[in-house]
């Protein structure tokens, strides 16, 4: 089972300290929900672990499997098994969701430690429709220009699609569920479980407690203030639906002080 | 074909730059520079009749009068005086495979282009296995009356229908480089589409048929009689490798009523070639032209696709494409002059620019007074790769009637690091991920080419990012 860890991690944009000390430990096949109030740094992490350029990462470590990716580009860490969900996805004009993912397939194998052949167009269309069908999408999509006058929902369960097709061992969902209604959230959360088997990883982060009675976590965190300072089970999501994030901010605000 | 000479690609001359000795095998070989006597020797090779030489010295006494324009690309470094303005091969190739340099056959490699094209297209073969098949395709085309030839035979053969089309589209004085190459051209193709004719295939100038068509200074004249309709094809993706620096060429085109034409050009030159062309067609009543342009490589490329709207309803359209690498310019854009009431045009410009690369629009859209009901469309599109890329926009419009129907848009974009970002985190590299979104910048006008052009356009593109990211 592979192994994702994040150790005292500190990251800073733009010379603004962002996360400051985040520590998790994550087993293929959990799914660990992330919970925050806003600008508590949670897409900063998703982006960080994923290694976007402008996100400096000042102290500590990502390990995957034992080994560090902070020396990795992006599309170095995705070959190694990472996956991030974009909560924006930027659209690509001119390019197809078929052959982009095409392309991003093709490009995995020719990189891979032993590269592999190109994946065939016809055995490509097959594979497609099988990952579009787990999460109930139109075949069309396939011909549509890669997030481009896509709504909320549409981009949403294309990055699902990427998901389904790119098989990582680690997933990092960034608010997955924000934009939409009850119905899609549902519909991308079981694509999402049919997606994961039993060896995926999955993060999520999230504001709200719903897209988790789907995805139903091992853990719950709560990042405040670029740290978690809460962990528990399920419960502690509901308790967040409940409660709200006040009492956090009563019982942890100290931090922002220092 | 190998047996006649000027169905072959003139060859390289005097350049030095890719190791050649100048094989001193040629029929005949013009001296450095212009002057009159070059004028008439080539006309004398040819031997034309005497309005064709005639013509010829006018054209050479307009360019003498003419300056090199300096209000577009940099053409300080080009030496008029350091030409030979006509070579008549031989019919035994000039150059041995061997001596194709390897970085050329790479390239020939790379784009999957079988041997004995490669061959070919360095100039040192000219017998050619499909010399069959299209000589059957020509035979059905000469059954419907469709004329394809070398310009020169079209003179020969056609000298009354030729005299009434040639040059009144391009006259002398259009502009310095259509004097000269009124001057001095050799090569080109001669397409006459009978009334009704339509032609299913593209014609393709495309290194098959019987035409040295990348000559120096080539001339083509197509007409499209009433009702007729063709989709002609010339230049192909392999890298054009020419030691000649300067490529001058006119393209005349007439699109009678009703008549449709459609010019796809894809040229990629070497990164010494100033590529200077006149591309012009008259669209009469009723009949739509449409120029499909792509240029890649040369050192410096002015060209401006016009489409002269003479007759109500005619249409025109433009759609361009322009790859400014590192060092290149890439003066490109379009003309579209509305002479006649409801005529419309539609323009589609887009560039991209890597390393120090420049790309210019230089476009014109002029409507005259009595051309009420006009309507037309100018979109250019810029993509710069780099931080030292550069994009220019001249959009001149002049409008002199009432009732017309305008939209201009220009957008410059950048490739995002956000784009970067997101196309790396599905495991694409930044090359791969910056070469994915050239390729749908490009879309429109790649799904407008003919598939294996279409193909091999796409894997220019790969080849062109190659190295992209330091």
């Amino acid at each position: 089972m592979s192994k994702l860890e994040i150790r005292d991690l500190h990251v800073s944009v733009e010379n603004n300290p962002i996360i400051k000390g985040f520590n998790l430990v994550m087993q293929g096949g959990e799914v660990h929900a992330i919970m925050g109030p806003n600008g508590t740094g949670k897409s900063t992490l998703a982006y960080a672990v994923m290694g976007h350029p402008r996100y400096e990462i000042t102290r500590g470590d990502i390990l995957l499997d034992g080994q560090s990716v902070l020396e990795m580009a992006p599309d170095e860490r995705s070959r190694a098994g990472i996956f991030l969900a974009f909560q924006y996805p930027v659209s690509i004009p001119g390019v197809t969701v078929a052959n982009f993912l095409r392309t991003a397939m093709n490009a995995r194998r020719r990189h891979a430690h032993l590269p592999q052949e190109e994946i065939s167009i016809l055995e490509f269309r097959k594979l497609l429709k099988s990952k579009m069908d787990l999460i109930k999408m139109e075949y069309s999509f396939g011909g549509r220009y890669l997030n481009e006058g896509f709504s909320g929902g549409e981009k949403k369960r294309t990055e699902a699609l990427q998901l389904a097709l790119l098989e990582p061992s680690f997933a990092i969902l960034d608010e997955t569920d924000s934009g939409l209604d009850i119905d899609a959230v549902r519909i991308v959360s079981e694509g999402v479980n049919a997606i994961r088997g039993p060896k995926m990883g999955v993060m999520v982060i999230t504001h709200y407690q719903r897209i988790l009675n789907y995805l139903k976590p091992d853990f719950v965190h709560v990042l405040f203030d670029g740290r978690i300072v809460e962990s528990g089970g399920q419960q502690l999501a509901l308790q967040l639906e409940e409660h709200g994030y006040d009492w956090i901010r009563d019982k942890h605000g100290e931090n922002l002080i220092a | 074909m190998g047996k006649n000479p000027e169905k072959q690609i003139l060859t390289e001359l005097s350049d030095y730059q890719y190791g050649f000795s100048d094989p001193e095998t040629y029929v005949f070989k013009s001296h450095k520079g212009l002057d009159e006597d070059v004028v008439r020797q080539i006309s004398g090779m040819k031997e034309e009749p005497a309005w064709m030489l005639d013509f010829r010295l006018r054209a050479f006494r307009h360019f003498q009068e003419r300056p090199i324009p300096t209000w577009g690309a940099d053409l300080s470094d080009l030496d008029l005086d350091d030409i030979y303005y006509y070579v008549k091969p031989t019919d035994v190739a000039s150059r041995s495979w061997e001596e194709v340099p390897e970085t050329i056959k790479d390239t020939f490699d790379k784009l999957g282009i079988p041997e004995a094209e490669q061959k070919y297209l360095s100039g040192v073969g000219a017998q050619y296995d499909s010399e069959m098949i299209y000589h059957s395709v020509l035979e059905n085309l000469e059954a419907q009356g469709v004329i394809f030839l070398s310009i020169e035979e079209g003179l020969r053969q056609h000298p009354e229908l030729f005299r009434e089309y040639f040059s009144s589209v391009v006259p002398i004085q259009d502009n310095t480089f259509a004097a000269l190459n009124s001057a001095v051209w050799s090569g080109g193709s001669f397409v006459y589409i009978p009334p009704g004719v339509k032609v299913d295939l593209p014609l393709q100038a495309y290194f098959r048929l019987n035409v040295a068509n990348i000559g120096q200074f080539e001339r083509s004249l197509i007409i499209a009689d009433e009702g007729s309709q063709v989709h002609y094809v010339e230049g192909c993706t392999a890298p054009l490798y020419m030691t000649n620096s300067l490529h001058s060429g006119v393209i005349e085109i007439v699109v009678k009523k009703n008549a449709r034409v459609r010019y796809t050009t894809i040229q990629n030159w070497s990164n010494n070639v100033y590529n200077l062309v006149t591309q012009r067609a008259k669209v009469f009543e009723n009949g739509t032209m449409e120029w499909v342009d792509a240029n890649l490589g040369s050192k410096v490329t002015m060209k401006y696709p016009a489409c002269l709207l003479m007759e109500p309803g005619a249409h025109g359209e433009v759609l361009s494409v322009a790859f400014a690498g590192p060092g290149q310019s890439q003066d490109a854009g379009a003309k579209a002059i509305h002479f006649a009431p409801n005529t419309s045009s539609k323009i589609t410009s887009k560039s991209i620019s890597r390393g120090d690369g420049r790309a210019t629009y230089r476009g014109l859209l002029k409507i005259l007074p009595e051309a009420e009901g006009v309507k037309s469309s100018v979109v250019c599109d810029a993509l710069l790769l780099d931080p030292e890329s550069r994009s220019d926009t001249y959009p001149t419009i002049e409008v002199n009637a009432q009732d017309v129907s305008l939209g201009h848009e220009a957008t410059v974009s950048k490739v995002g690091e956000d784009q970067l970002f997101y196309l790396m985190s599905r495991g694409l590299t930044e090359e791969e991920a910056t070469t994915i979104v050239v390729s749908g910048f490009i879309e429109p006008l790649v799904k407008e080419l003919p598939m294996e052009y279409a193909v091999e356009m796409n894997r220019l593109i790969q080849l062109q990012m190659i190295g992209s990211v330091g």
